[in-house]
């Protein structure tokens, strides 16, 4: 059981509200490392050069723990697990107002992002949560 | 004005070679699974050459080359070490414009800046460091009469730097020179946005320095940069870069019990209290540009001013008289000498800020000049450009809490003291911030305030070799620069002997 699979279980994960979705490209590129890699996981970064970015990795790669807030999880069209997508409950906080969506564009990202080989970088796009949530 | 050739045209200064293979041990070494990747220039975003795409294997090399070439040069006397350190300054300085093109190229920063701060800054880093190790002693220490305490620096050894890509020289010199100067042997992986330009610097030094004391690898960072960090075969592993990586690079430090230092950026507050604005003076056209500072690097800058906070006595002059400087600023074609702001670093750089911006607009700050992606027509039309951007709003907003790493600064009042140092600190970061004042009293109180590793005190953007620089709070972990920088390259040896003949009397 990876470190992730762990935490999840531990925690009340966030929110009824839908937190983070995703576009279709970045739907074929999460089926693409998925089945380069196998099970996926996302850590949203914040700070120099690529922060902001969403970090993505072999579940379980990254150790989260009781500084990070599950947002949700990804459920992806032929891919089987939902990938969990976690930030640092401090960056959260400051966050949390906003519904995310990851997206890709053309780049070469740096960090240990498992995507940046295939010459695009994820992203995220924002917009302001709606009242009642999602 | 005038404009440098583009690298390997006619007229230019230097030229690309068209591929470059890893630097391991003195020589060019192919990578072994054979890939390379495109560099693209973010001037046109056209590719200029093509990068060895390392893989552990390739890693697995330069750490052996390093650790052949570590004992030979970590008893090299330092008086030899800082002639070679010195000689590379030299060299250096004798090809400053190659290096300003090379990087202004990659980068796509202003090759002004490069000219005039990136290189010289680079040129005076080994220098710095050939002097503060000829100066560093060990100490000792008088337990008794007959008891003696030593206390030596020594090597680490083999060290791991990974180096960001928007000074791609300079933050390789900012941890090259200390980790030469120490004693260590390096192996280097720059970032996969900028790894060229390192490979120009090393063609120019590769002469100076013994085989395998310095070895570059390239690649992506899950395919060469994760073997780096985590090998245990590395002493200790340097990182620039954000926060995720950084926590990896501590989880996998954390494995091999190894140390790191981290400098993981900011979002740096630019404070100018009332009194900047009472006289129309040398000093008001100072804290002018200090506000425009936001701009500097295309805002690619860990310490970037991106929070400017105004008292509310001066706010909507200082704030319009801000706008005016800022629409002053020249945008083009990075190797024009006149231009002041270039290019972003890569495509995904420059959508980032733009998400941001968009963001910002729907948080309700207001766009008091740019905002938009500049489009600049003609051979710049595929390049990465955005508008130096104010933003007016309040600090709770997304675009007051990260990093854009744009030549964006949202921009806010504060009623007093007190006020600012709230607004100030009110971030996860604490790398840089800046005060404006004429009062020294009111400038030292809010420097002593404000936790940041550094306070540019009615100055912004200055980066002498001599004054250590690194983060509070979520910025990371240890210094660079200043001579304390060679602690976080050594290791402390202490010989405890006695000179007594008399044993103890326990047993």
């Amino acid at each position: 059981m990876s470190s992730a699979d762990q935490a999840e279980g531990e925690r009340t994960a966030a929110p009824v509200p839908e937190r983070v979705g995703f576009t279709e490209e970045a739907a074929t590129m999460i089926r693409r490392l998925t089945q380069q890699h196998g099970p996926l996981m996302f850590h949203q970064s914040g700070g120099c050069c690529d922060g902001s970015s969403p970090m993505c990795y072999q579940l379980g790669e990254l150790r989260t723990g009781d500084s990070d807030v599950l947002l949700g999880r990804l459920a992806v069209d032929g891919v089987d697990e939902p990938v969990p997508f976690w930030m640092s409950a401090s960056q959260f906080a400051y966050w949390s107002h906003t519904h995310l969506t990851v997206d890709v564009v053309p780049g070469r990202g740096s960090g240990f992002s498992l995507e940046a080989p295939e010459g695009v970088r994820f992203l995220i796009r924002s917009r302001l949560m709606e009242e009642d949530g999602g | 004005m005038s404009r440098y050739a583009a690298p390997g045209s006619d007229g230019a200064v230097m030229k690309y070679k068209s591929r470059y293979d890893h630097w391991i041990g003195g020589t060019y070494v192919a990578p072994k699974q054979g890939g390379y990747f495109e560099n693209p220039t973010p001037v046109t975003g056209a590719s200029f050459t093509e990068i060895a795409r390392g893989t552990a294997e390739d890693v697995e090399r330069a750490i052996d080359a390093a650790h052949d070439a570590a004992p030979g040069w970590a008893r090299t006397p330092a008086a030899e070490r800082a002639a070679v350190l010195n000689r590379i300054a030299q060299r250096m300085e004798d090809h400053l414009e190659e290096l300003a093109v090379a990087e202004s190229w990659e980068n796509g920063k202003p090759v002004r800046e490069a000219l005039a701060a990136d290189i010289p800054l680079a040129i005076d880093h080994f220098r710095y460091f050939a002097g503060a190790i000829r100066a560093q002693e060990g100490s000792l220490s008088e337990i008794d009469e007959d008891t003696v305490a030593y206390h030596f620096h020594e090597p680490l050894g083999v060290v791991a730097q990974i180096i960001p890509w928007n000074f791609p020289i300079l933050m390789a010199v900012w941890k090259l020179a200390p980790a030469l100067a120490a004693g260590n042997a390096v192996v280097i992986k720059p970032a996969e946005q900028t790894p060229a330009s390192v490979h120009f610097f090393m063609s120019l030094v590769a002469d100076l320095l013994p085989p395998g004391v310095v070895n570059i690898v390239n690649g992506f960072g899950a395919e060469a940069g994760k073997p780096l960090a985590s090998s245990p075969r590395v002493a200790k592993v340097a990182f620039t870069g954000e926060t995720t990586t950084g926590r990896l690079i501590m989880q996998y430090a954390s494995e091999n019990l190894k140390p790191v230092t981290l400098e993981l950026g900011g979002k740096s507050p630019n404070i100018f209290f009332d009194d900047v604005s009472t006289a129309d003076d040398d000093f008001y056209d100072k804290a002018m540009e200090g506000f425009t500072m936001f701009a500097l690097n295309q805002g690619e800058v860990c310490t970037c001013p991106s929070r400017a906070l105004i008292q509310q006595g001066h706010y909507r002059d200082f704030l319009d008289a801000g706008v005016a400087r800022t629409e002053k600023i020249v945008q083009g074609h990075p190797l024009d000498t006149e231009t002041m702001v270039g290019a972003q670093a890569s495509n995904d750089q420059m959508e980032k800020i733009l998400s941001y911006l968009d963001i910002g607009k729907q948080e309700g700050a207001k766009a008091l000049t740019g905002g938009t992606r500049a489009e600049l027509g003609g051979e710049l039309e595929g390049g990465y450009y955005v508008r130096p951007t104010i933003l007016e709003g309040s600090n709770s907003m997304r675009v007051f809490q990260e990093e854009i790493f744009g030549p964006v600064v949202a921009v806010t009042g504060f009623s007093d003291f007190d006020d600012a140092m709230a607004t100030a600190n009110d971030t996860l970061y604490g790398l840089g911030a800046g005060v404006w004042s004429r009062d020294g009293n009111t400038a030292y109180r809010a420097g002593r305030a404000i936790q940041a590793g550094r306070v540019w005190t009615n100055c912004y953007h200055a980066y002498p070799a001599h004054a250590a620089f690194g983060g509070y709070k979520q910025s990371g972990i240890g210094r660079e620069n200043h001579r304390m920088m060679l602690d976080h390259y050594q290791q402390t040896k202490n010989l405890l002997v006695s000179y007594s003949p008399k044993k103890l009397g326990f047993f």
